[in-house]
């Protein structure tokens, strides 16, 4: 359990790492490296060139504003957990991305590995891409014509698969705000505390100004091939939050995926914990809308 | 194009306090720098894959797996290894840190393999938090949680944290 | 005697090395060794037709390449049958490298050396190797079809059929009042020690001898199998274990295909060679254990108390058969528990299949066994609505049927007859520690948070300690330090802790002053390995044999000295002194000086014992009979194994919608005789249990069809974190062994062995249908608890069945 050799090249800027992109035919970015490093122990994965981004600067911030919350290449995990002035903000914008990232693994890995980093490398089973389709986020790729943005719906093509093609960083994921009278709760079911989860759900619920359930939108892990975002509004639209059946939404959500069975979980199983999950974070969330909505 | 791309690099780091340098090919990652080039073979391997934890060490304080590290990807860095964590007194001995004396004291390892990586952990983890404060038993879990021991049930692990949080605790009154 | 060290929490001496990150682990040794790779065989049976290495000839760093062509003389035969039976009437082991036929995923085809692990697995990529692949079988249900075979020449996969019975079970059935017959399945796991395995070996060219170290349980046993294959006389091999980091069994056994071809090496390059294994390679081609089917039939009468017992065993014991039918033999013998059955039959059919092979893992058939027996007291309960307590009560072994004779024989070829034991005494501990009377209040406090709460029990007896021996030598030298070593091994039992507490409190010296050693043929080449919960009891009590043996000698020389008699002398503190007057003595290291007569002073010390100094002219420096030096060498050699004993319960909370399974509470009453350091052996315990709850509820080896590993990584094959192991509550009750010097017994398996069972019967309590198989997980409970034909147990009415099941 040794990787093959590869080449390697730490660039101190953007510019530099994409001049090495498309000069190294095979080059693959390196950030926390959580997933990829051992992917390249088992040599199931043997990039020519690892093109580390660690020393690129300006990659390591959390920016929060109104409008939602950008979190750079190279913040890692506990970033966004750690008791500090950026997470505080970032927590009060857009709740939902603290709360699924204490979900991932470990803390030595979540020390290393970065939120952009489980993004790019597009595991369903991943929090952060189930959290980046959920506030319908996108992120930052530069490449050597420029910067574009890339929503969530057209970055995720398959399991560990993105659309991303030739050379190219994502150099920051863009988490919306939580929209007004909003309130996210995240639950996820691992076998061990911090393995990937048999199941995990983040939702959101939005009421109207009259208190009552306006929408509810959930997205699960390790459920389907991609990411995706389900609306469940129709099982409780219009209910008062004390009154709406979650558990109608629950057996909705049930009806909408399409989950795969594995040594861990059967499809079954996955399925009846969408319902399980459902029911019991959008109670939670709920009660946290009630809450943002009478502040 | 200024950046270069390499196959071999030469790393400087320092280790438990000392600046070493090391030439190594860059697929090398931080365990095997640690243990093969500079003969601190404290580190263990266990899985190779960054789940058992036993090869964890700090960089630049913060506990991180050396098996998911790249040796290059240290160059300039702080690491601290099981090696390190004992300090020399004013006359040359060593003064174990509170969780080694915690761990013998409370029986918290048998073959030892994972050892080192639990003391480290903890230690960084107990260094980190307000040694005055009464350790909860959520931050016991959070401590060892993510390290893999397969000869001691956990139970004195544990038990070797409260321990050693106690001992800081009367060291910082 | 100041000096009482056994049976105290003595702190471990290993540890001042072991925190300070100054172990000395395999991969520790030999900086700058050259490293060894494997090619593996990608499939589970497959006719190897090529092996082109061409591709791997310009890897740089590349230095030697062997494939079984390279193999000669004894290499080339293959590998020992460590432990023939009669029973076994195929046998059949594997060769070093594959020769032909490959029949398990993982088996080594091709070994390369380089300069380092990164260059031989570059090379070992390289290579090219083609198969024509052959039928698979996988699961010990395939095999008893035998719709294929794993080896050509046995046609229906039965390598063994091992047969014991006590008398006529077929009548006994027929007139039982009661009888039940049911299937149960038992699943893969592993040892899985951290530290996987390793070897290094140092070829002297000039001495002609070969210096191995490996990390192993039995390293001169290691040594005499490295001295056949590689045709050396065993003067010039010696092997050595040095820290090694967990064992539970693998290790055992030996030798495995790298221990001789790492040495081989060595020798062929006059090189330092090593192979440290890697996560990967020991999933796929160390041992694992415990896959068993298991039909039960038994009678019973109105009182549930059983009548007769038979049991047909279907165990997988994977492509070869190295280390014989010991797990079958131990299931079928350790079956029977602390319960007195009438008349028990037991066959067991060990059985091929394209898997790695099946050796002993910490419990090594006893889990198997318990679950079979404790999940029958379970039925007979339910059958008869009485408690599950009152069952087990009601057939246990009594404290005067000791010594107990089974009419069974154990895996040491001689009888099982207990020795001693308390087992109503421990039931009612149990019951205590576990608050089972109050399993109904539980059961509501937890309905009321809406989780399902059931409790279970499982009792046990372990056979510890066979022989056919080990031994002990123990030297007090001039500077007062005191040399202890035995050739049996350490994998963090804490040997040299207990076996210094042995000595010192036979000897009468300060623990400080003795130094331990083990494993290690240069220091003590008579031995058997560490394996069977048998290091206490055999190095223990060889090592106070020994002890013992020196003080006898101690005390005659200073009789002398001190012109007493050597009855009224004691030792203490390292001080040979007359009983009851005080000044009257003299240091146990100047005994030591003395007993050695010399011409040379090499030091001050020695001048005591030069030959001008010392002055009986009546008798010749050594007298006849006698020898110099103050040491002694004995050896411990059992009549048959000592049987410790235990009970264990689990409290389970299961969630109705989820189906998660938390273990709430878990209790432990343990029998293990004599306890030399009770720390050593509650760690044991809960190292124990931590591996039953993982086997109960996280871990398998999960192969799919095509005999393919489906989870070799720690990533799927869940050994339990903290988070999964619950808190474990411990009491202790101490029957002495009658059969050894120190009336102890093994300790160091115990803990896992009830857990599957134990959990098994909490489950079923909890949710009211019926456990065949284990271990379980949420998928797999959810999966029963849909199934409508899924039996429910008589008591499952106790259970609210509209649990959020959707239909």
């Amino acid at each position: 359990m040794k990787p093959a050799p590869f080449r390697y090249a730490d660039p101190r800027s953007l510019e530099e790492a994409l001049d090495v992109l498309t000069a190294e035919h095979g080059a693959k970015v390196l950030a926390g490296g959580q997933s990829l490093i051992p992917l390249l122990a088992m040599r199931l994965a043997a990039p020519a060139t690892l093109v580390d981004i660690n020393r690129v600067p300006g990659l390591d911030t959390v920016e929060t504003t109104g409008d939602g919350v950008r979190v750079g290449a190279l913040v890692r995990h506990d970033g966004l957990l750690r008791d500090s002035p950026d997470a505080t903000a970032a927590a009060r914008v857009q709740p939902l991305l603290a709360r699924a990232t204490a979900n991932v693994a470990h803390p030595a890995i979540r020390n290393r590995g970065t939120t952009v980093g489980s993004i790019a490398h597009a595991d369903p089973s991943g929090e952060m891409t189930a959290v980046l389709a959920l506030t319908g986020g996108s992120v930052t790729v530069a490449t050597p014509e420029g910067r574009s943005t890339v929503g969530w719906q057209d970055l995720f093509v398959g399991p560990l698969e993105t659309s991303l093609a030739g050379p190219a960083v994502v150099v920051d994921a863009f988490f919306p705000a939580l929209p007004a009278r909003s309130g996210t709760a995240f639950a996820e079911i691992s076998r061990r505390k911090g393995d990937y989860a048999v199941c995990g759900a983040g939702v959101v619920v939005t009421l109207d100004e009259d208190r009552r359930v306006a929408a509810v939108r959930a997205s699960y892990l390790s459920v389907g091939l991609v990411p995706e975002v389900h609306d469940l509004t129709e099982a409780v639209a219009g209910k008062p939050v004390d009154g709406a059946d979650w558990a109608a939404a629950g057996a909705l959500a049930r009806t909408l995926v399409d989950p795969d069975g594995d040594i861990h979980a059967s499809a079954d199983y996955r399925r009846l914990l969408v319902g399980v999950l459902t029911e019991r974070t959008l109670a939670e969330a709920a009660a946290e809308a009630l809450e943002r909505t009478a502040a | 194009m200024t950046t270069s791309v390499d196959s071999e690099r030469t790393v400087t780091v320092t280790v438990n306090g000392v600046l070493r340098e090391a030439t190594v090919p860059v697929r090398r990652v931080l365990s095997d720098l640690l243990r093969e080039d500079l003969r601190l073979t404290g580190t263990h391997v266990g899985c190779a894959h960054g789940v058992c934890g036993s090869c964890t060490v700090l960089v630049d304080g913060v506990p991180v797996r050396s098996c998911l590290v790249l040796a290059v990807q240290v160059d300039g860095a702080e690491v601290t290894t099981v090696e390190g964590l004992a300090r020399e007194d004013d006359r040359g001995g060593q003064v174990l840190h509170p969780v080694q004396e915690a761990f013998r004291e409370c029986h918290a390892l048998q073959c030892g393999f994972c050892t080192p990586g639990f003391l480290v952990t903890i230690a960084a983890g107990l260094e980190a938090r307000d040694a005055t404060a009464e350790i909860t038993e959520e931050e016991v879990d959070e401590l060892v949680g993510g390290n893999l021991c397969r000869c001691t049930g956990y139970a004195n692990i544990k038990k070797a944290v409260r321990h050693a949080a106690a001992t800081m605790r009367d060291d910082a009154r | 005697m100041t000096t009482k060290l056994f049976g105290e929490p003595v702190r471990r001496r290993e540890d001042a090395r072991l925190i300070t990150g100054k172990g000395r682990y395999l991969d520790d040794l030999g900086a700058g060794a050259l490293a060894a790779a494997f090619v593996r065989s990608p499939h589970a049976h497959a006719r190897v037709t090529d092996v082109d290495v061409e591709a791997a000839l310009d890897v740089e760093g590349l230095v030697a390449i062997y494939t079984y062509e390279d193999l000669t003389g004894p290499m080339a035969e293959p590998m020992p049958v460590l432990i023939p039976h009669p029973q076994l009437h195929a046998p059949r082991t594997g060769y070093a490298l594959a020769n032909g036929v490959v029949h398990h995923v993982g088996e080594p085809v091709v070994m390369v050396v380089a300069t380092d692990r990164y260059v031989a697995e570059d090379a070992a990529d390289r290579i090219a190797v083609s198969y024509e692949e052959l039928p698979v079988v996988v699961g010990v249900d395939a095999a008893r079809e035998a719709r294929a075979t794993v080896h050509d020449d046995v046609p229906d996969n039965v390598a063994a059929r091992h047969h014991q019975e006590t008398g006529d079970v077929e009548p006994a059935l027929a007139a039982a009042p009661h009888t039940l017959s049911f299937t149960q399945y038992i699943e893969r796991s592993a040892c899985m020690p951290l530290e996987g395995k390793g070897v290094h070996a140092r070829w002297d060219a000039d001495d002609g001898s070969l210096r191995v170290h490996s990390s192993t349980q039995a390293s001169t046993s290691v040594r005499a199998a490295i001295a056949a294959k590689l045709e050396l006389s065993l003067d010039r091999v010696e092997v050595i274990a040095p820290d090694v980091g967990g064992g539970f069994g693998v290790k055992i056994v030996h030798p495995w295909p790298e221990e001789l071809l790492v040495p081989m090496a060595a020798i062929r390059l006059g090189r330092e060679v090593k192979w440290a294994e890697d996560r990967r390679e020991h999933f796929i081609s160390s041992a694992h254990e415990r896959q068993q089917r298991q039909e039960i039939t038994v009678g019973f009468d109105d009182d549930g108390r059983i009548t007769a017992l038979d049991v047909h065993v279907w165990h997988d014991n994977g492509a070869y058969t190295p280390y014989g039918i010991i797990v079958p033999i131990i299931t079928a013998t350790q079956l029977v528990g602390p319960y007195a059955i009438p008349v028990y039959r037991v066959v067991v059919e060990s059985v091929y299949t394209n898997t790695v092979i099946v050796t002993p893992y910490r419990g090594a058939g006893r889990p198997q066994g318990c679950y079979a027996m404790e999940r029958t007291m379970d039925r007979i309960a339910d059958a008869l609505g009485l408690d599950r307590a009152e069952v087990r009560r009601r057939n246990l072994i009594t404290p005067d049927q000791f010594p107990y004779d089974h009419r069974l024989t154990f895996q040491d070829g001689r009888p099982v007859i207990y020795d001693s034991g308390d087992y109503p005494g421990l039931l009612d501990k149990l019951v205590a520690l576990v608050g089972w009377d109050e399993a109904g209040a539980l059961r509501a406090d937890a309905q009321a948070r809406g989780k399902l709460l059931g409790i279970g029990m499982a009792l046990y007896v372990e056979g510890t300690g066979p022989g056919p021996y080990e031994g002990g030598h123990v030297q007090v030298l001039g500077s007062g330090k005191v040399l202890v070593s035995t050739g049996l091994t350490s994998q963090g039992q804490g040997h040299e802790t207990v076996f210094a507490q042995i000595v010192a409190s036979e000897l009468g010296v300060p623990i400080d002053d003795v130094e331990v050693h083990t494993g290690d043929t240069r220091r003590f080449g008579y031995a058997v390995g560490t394996f069977a919960s048998r290091a206490a009891v055999m190095s223990g009590n060889a090592v106070a044999l020994a002890a013992r043996g020196v003080r006898e000698k101690a005390l005659r020389i200073a009789a002398d000295v001190l012109e007493a008699d050597p009855a009224d002398l004691e030792i203490d503190e390292g001080q040979v002194q007359v009983k009851g007057t005080p000044g009257a003595s003299i240091p146990l290291r100047t005994v030591a000086v003395l007993s050695n007569p010399l011409r040379y002073a090499f030091d001050q010390a020695a001048q005591q014992a030069t030959q001008f100094v010392t002055h009986d002219d009546s008798k010749p420096p050594v007298a006849p009979g006698d020898a110099p030096g103050l040491e002694h060498r004995d050896y411990y050699s059992p009549i048959r194994s000592t049987f410790a004993s235990g009970a264990h319960a689990a409290v389970v909370e299961i969630d109705p919608r989820t189906w998660e399974i938390d273990v709430v509470r878990y209790a432990v009453v343990h029998d293990c005789g004599n306890v030399v350091n009770p720390m050593i052996v509650e760690g044991q315990v809960q190292g124990g249990v931590a591996q039953g709850v993982g086997g109960a509820l996280y871990e398998r080896m999960a192969y799919d069809g095509d005999g393919q590993l489906q989870n070799a990584s720690f990533m799927d094959f869940l050994m339990p974190y903290a988070s999964e192991v619950p808190d474990i509550a411990i009491d202790h009750q101490e029957t002495p062994s009658p059969l050894n010097p120190l009336g102890i017994k093994g300790a160091g398996e115990a803990g896992v062995i009830p857990g599957t069972a134990a959990i098994a019967s909490a489950i079923e309590d909890a949710v009211g249908r019926r456990i065949t198989s284990m271990p379980i997980s949420p998928t797999e409970l959810y999966d029963l608890m849909r199934d409508e034909t899924a039996e429910r147990t008589a008591g499952s009415q106790q259970v609210p069945l509209q649990t959020g099941v959707p239909a």
